[in-house]
């Protein structure tokens, strides 16, 4: 195994081009544990620690421009505001010590259906900020996941940032495990209202071969409120229509049997966190207004 | 591949380490220093926790190439000089917050963080900071006895 230390993104981009099987490693909290349970033997590990630029953010009119390496725990504090779904989500992540070292990036990196961030970037909305020696491309983040523990980057690629759209409306996460830390998700959801587009998105964790949305659940949804003026109004939302969200948003997963929980506890409780989530993020909205 | 930091104020080099080590493993069988615990080798247990750059992290999810040039702080460097333990480490003893022991070593990295941020921490802070330190023996209780103890005495000597 070779350890490469590029000390800037121009020379990590070369070192991907020259050793394109050379493993990413930032935080380590996905990587350190294959290497040391010997599930992964990487010829190189290309550590991009060093690269500053990869911890910082910029704040655009409408988007965020979050760094692939900035830790959940600056998440948490510095961006609950902009981006508050993936803040909440942050916060569910591991422990303190997990959230000083982990980011976005990672999770993107490792593409697991469980990672906690997914939920919350499907539901707000955005795109992974790719980019090699022959340059960079912004792939949308409804395109990203292609697969169990797949993505979508090409592999001289590496992940310089996601762009992640300004929040407009209240969001919220939620998560399912056996205790409130260090807790693989059996589930999750995320919500975002976009009152700016009077759309609503969302976001399916764990219960499915990728992280997905809920299109139908979705697309009911934003006709609902549309129809019925909701936006307009700020009238609650119907208890008939959040029921019919919640088993669309059930019926959007496609979960399986595990260890952590079965395929149908994982359908029941992903309708019953569409469900609060609505609840919640629809209250604030009228409360907002 | 060598490896040197600064580790409890001193400048520490590794010769042969393997380009998957861990930081803990370098910690542990290199620089003597064995007081951070191995346990679940997945970041799930607490017991390896040191401060890279003041943060406490979980020295087995840190490759060891990554530190190199950087500043750790191991549960070795609480105590003074001259062996007295910190207020931390005295608070642990005064509780009765350690059984066997094996978590002790990172729960008081976590903790000294804790009140070095925030010297007056609620018990919602208290267990929000000690959430990724795993004890199976106290029930926590008496850990959080500790840390209340030595914030106490911490704000009583300003």
């Amino acid at each position: 195994m070779e350890f490469l230390r590029p000390a800037s993104w121009q020379e990590a981009l070369a070192a991907k081009a020259e050793h394109p099987t050379a493993l990413p490693i930032a935080g380590g909290t996905d990587v350190m544990v294959e290497i040391n349970f010997d599930h992964r033997r990487p010829d190189h590990l290309l550590d991009l620690n060093r690269i500053g630029e990869l911890e910082e953010w910029e704040t655009g009119t409408d988007t965020v421009r979050l760094g692939a390496s900035v830790p959940y725990a600056r998440i948490m504090s510095g961006l609950r505001a902009e981006l508050p779904g993936l803040a909440l989500a942050s916060h569910t992540v591991a422990s303190p010590q997990i959230r000083n070292r982990g980011g976005v990036g990672g999770n993107l990196g490792t593409a697991s259906p469980a990672g906690d961030a997914h939920p919350a970037l499907l539901a707000g909305g955005g795109a992974v900020e790719a980019e090699s020696v022959r340059g960079s491309r912004l792939i949308p983040i409804d395109d990203f996941y292609t697969g169990v523990k797949r993505n979508a980057l090409a592999p001289d690629e590496l992940i310089r940032a996601v762009h992640l759209k300004k929040a407009t409306g209240p969001q919220q996460f939620s998560k399912v495990g056996t205790r409130n830390a260090m807790v693989i998700a059996v589930c999750a959801f995320g919500i975002a209202l976009h009152p700016d587009t009077r759309t609503v998105r969302t976001g399916i964790g764990s219960a499915a071969p990728t992280p997905i949305r809920a299109g139908t659940a979705e697309e009911f949804l934003t006709a609902a409120l549309d129809e019925g003026g909701l936006w307009d109004s700020r009238k609650p939302v119907p208890p008939a229509v959040a029921g019919q969200f919640a088993a669309l948003v059930a019926g959007a997963a496609n979960p399986i049997d595990d260890v952590r929980g079965t395929a149908a506890y994982r359908r029941h409780a992903l309708g019953v966190m569409a469900r609060r989530t609505l609840g919640w993020t629809w209250e604030q909205y009228r409360a907002e207004g | 591949m060598r490896v040197s930091f600064t580790v409890n104020g001193r400048q520490q080099e590794a010769d042969d380490v393997w380009e998957g080590e861990s930081l803990l493993y370098v910690l542990r069988e290199r620089m003597g220093l064995p007081g951070s615990k191995n346990a679940c080798e997945q970041g799930e247990c607490g017991s390896c926790t040191v401060r890279l750059d003041g943060v406490p992290v979980c020295s087995c999810l840190v490759a060891a190439g990554q530190v190199q040039g950087r500043r750790v702080d191991t549960v070795e460097g609480l105590a003074g000089a001259d062996g007295e333990l910190s207020p931390i480490q005295q608070a642990f003893v005064d509780a009765g917050a350690v059984q066997c022991g094996f978590c002790t070593p990172g729960l008081l990295v976590a903790a000294d963080e804790l009140l070095e941020h925030n010297p007056s921490p609620s018990d919602g802070d208290i267990r929000e900071a000690l959430s990724g330190n795993l004890c199976r023996c106290t029930g926590y209780e008496t850990i959080l006895d500790a840390v209340r103890l030595a914030a106490a005495r911490t704000g009583q000597a300003v």
